[in-house]
């Protein structure tokens, strides 16, 4: 019998850390989409950028157990801080990346502090607060924001001077996917070490780990602000990519939908924020393109579907018929 | 020397309603004690203070001689305090060598570490493996804890608790939900811990505790009705009446 932590990468003391076979796939089709379909990478951009805040989601709902309906607070504060430092500071994309990571760090350091003593349906409402106040602000503070106009009209700088953002979104692609190698290559660590299987143990059972001396609330806040800065690394991406924030970046739909792409890749699982926004953000596009008005039908009966036989997502999909498989065979 | 645990005019009360009343307690060092008594005598009461989760109206808490009255759960843990849960408590997803393991990291003060692989903390998975052996549960390790039968998920209970090496272990009703028949095998693990720890023991099912323990304190109504030896408690006419009696009849 295999133990589950093999399949679906939970943190523990006996998993193999190696990097798998197959874990080097996502990696070859993202290469190989760079040659194969020059006319989508602005679309495989964004798939990219929202892979990556998927995987910050991933880290504090799915590995830690924090139920958030707020994500986009941190997406979005990402973004308008790397749009402003744009326009007003540097238009250096490295600078504005670390820029925008520390600073929406930072605030998921001060919001965890306040909400994470919290928990359940009082936290959830929390999360959403916080997009809301981050929204409003954005609103009002036109002449930092632009307000709803949303702020544009700046030029990104050559990547460390060598690497221009082009019109066709090659330069773009390539800059997001080395970002999200690197968000991958840290978020893959955590949950393999001692740290990311004390964050299963607080999802699973909080009141054990507080027997057990753990500070449960001191790591549920640092693993909250790392979750935060990714998602505003994510954030500044969007921006030095398209060149352009809106208020969507602060939304609420933008926290839905989120949510709703790792829920269908599979919660709780490093490749669960793979497979949801790829196939979600695909569908979204054919779908779009087929039949204009009723796209969204589309989506939720995917979202039906999934919640209604595929618990796991559709990784947990993929599990289940490959243990069949295995166990159909003498 | 010290002893372990001590309470002393130990209070708790909710608006008129006492729940604990000037309970002086002590658990001696490798103590193996019971702590028995009708529902709704104050025993969770009394548990829960102990471990911090609730503040105590008036009275003092001592661990090992020192006052822990006003410190958290987590300090009592570093201090050498464990506990078990009457309802299982576990991390359902994890395999049975983890759960204790997210117990042995948390002392050994690795637990914040981020980088380097779980698997290479080898201190931490000896350490675990150990306990499951000293359980007999060595060969279930790798085993998922949701695929463990009940009884053996109340033996992981008390292998997450030896995870922390306290100095005083209560164990609350350990062999609950476990038929009387089958639970010999709780007594076997308990009978085997370290004799060094002292041990307080909440159980209901009387045959466990008067082979078990060799001081009984009776709570009833929140106040210490007597404290004494198995003999001396299963004699007592108070004990009889307000308890023994109307289970041994």
């Amino acid at each position: 019998m295999s133990t589950p932590s093999a399949a679906s990468h939970t943190g523990s003391y006996l998993s193999d850390p190696r990097v798998r076979f197959i874990e080097w796939l996502p990696w070859v089709l993202a290469i190989a989409c760079y040659f194969a379909a020059p006319t989508y990478l602005p679309l495989g951009s964004y798939i990219l950028i929202m892979i990556l805040f998927a995987l910050s989601l991933d880290l504090i709902l799915g590995y830690a157990g924090i139920i958030t309906l707020g994500h986009a607070a941190y997406f979005g504060f990402g973004a308008y801080v790397a749009a402003i430092l744009a326009v007003r500071g540097t238009a250096d994309p490295l600078i504005g990346i670390v820029v925008a990571g520390a600073a929406a760090g930072l605030l998921g350091w001060l919001t965890g502090l306040v909400i994470l003593r919290t928990r359940g349906l009082t936290l959830l409402m929390l999360t959403l607060a916080i997009t809301s106040i981050c929204y409003e602000i954005a609103n009002k503070a036109g002449t930092w924001t632009g307000g709803a106009d949303g702020l544009g009209g700046f030029a990104m700088k050559p990547i460390l001077g060598l690497f221009k953002f082009d019109l066709f979104g090659k330069t773009g692609y390539l800059y997001c996917l080395v970002f999200l190698f690197l968000g991958w290559w840290l978020v893959r660590r955590m949950i393999y070490s001692p740290f990311g299987a004390s964050l299963t143990g607080m999802r699973d059972n909080v009141l054990r780990m507080h027997a057990v001396g753990s500070p449960v609330y001191q790591r549920l806040v640092v693993v909250y602000s790392i979750s935060a800065a990714l998602a505003g690394i994510a954030g500044a991406l969007l921006v030095h990519t398209t060149e352009f924030v809106g208020l969507k970046v602060l939304s609420f739909d933008l926290s839905g939908e989120l949510l709703v792409m790792l829920i269908l890749g599979g919660v709780g699982r490093i490749y669960g924020a793979f497979v949801g926004p790829l196939v979600y953000l695909i569908a979204q596009d054919s779908l779009a393109k087929q039949f204009p008005e009723y796209w969204y039908f589309g989506i939720g009966l995917m979202l039906v579907l999934v919640v209604m036989f595929a618990r796991g997502g559709i990784l947990g999909l993929l599990d289940k018929l490959l243990s069949r498989m295995r166990r159909g065979k003498p | 020397m010290s002893p372990a645990l001590e309470t002393r005019a130990l209070c708790k009360s909710f608006g008129a309603l006492t729940v604990a009343a000037q309970i002086d307690f002590t658990l001696e060092t490798g103590a193996r004690h019971a702590l028995i008594g009708p529902n709704g005598a104050g025993k969770t009461t009394f548990v829960n203070m102990l471990m911090g989760g609730l503040a105590p109206t008036s009275g003092s808490i001592m661990l090992g001689g020192d006052e822990v009255t006003r410190q958290s759960q987590r300090q009592r843990v570093k201090r050498g305090l464990g506990r078990t849960f009457q309802i299982n408590t576990l991390f359902r997803s994890l395999t049975v060598v983890d759960n204790v393991a997210l117990a042995v990291a948390e002392r050994h003060g690795v637990a914040w570490g981020m980088f380097r692989p779980a698997g290479g903390y080898r201190a931490v998975l000896d350490e675990s493996m150990q306990v499951l052996e000293m359980l007999g549960l060595a060969a279930d390790a790798k085993l998922p804890l949701a695929a463990m039968p009940y009884g053996k998920q109340r033996l992981v209970e008390i292998a997450i608790a030896l995870g922390m090496r306290p100095k005083v272990l209560l164990l609350d009703e350990p062999a609950a939900g476990i038929p009387s028949l089958e639970s010999h095998r709780i007594l076997e693990v308990l009978d085997a811990l370290p004799a060094e720890i002292a041990i307080l023991i909440i159980e209901h099912d009387m045959e466990l505790v008067f082979r078990f323990a060799r001081r009984i304190t009776v709570l009833a109504q929140g106040a210490v009705l007597m404290e004494g030896s198995p003999a001396e408690v299963s004699s007592d006419a108070r004990v009889r009446q307000v308890y023994l009696g109307e289970r041994r009849e």
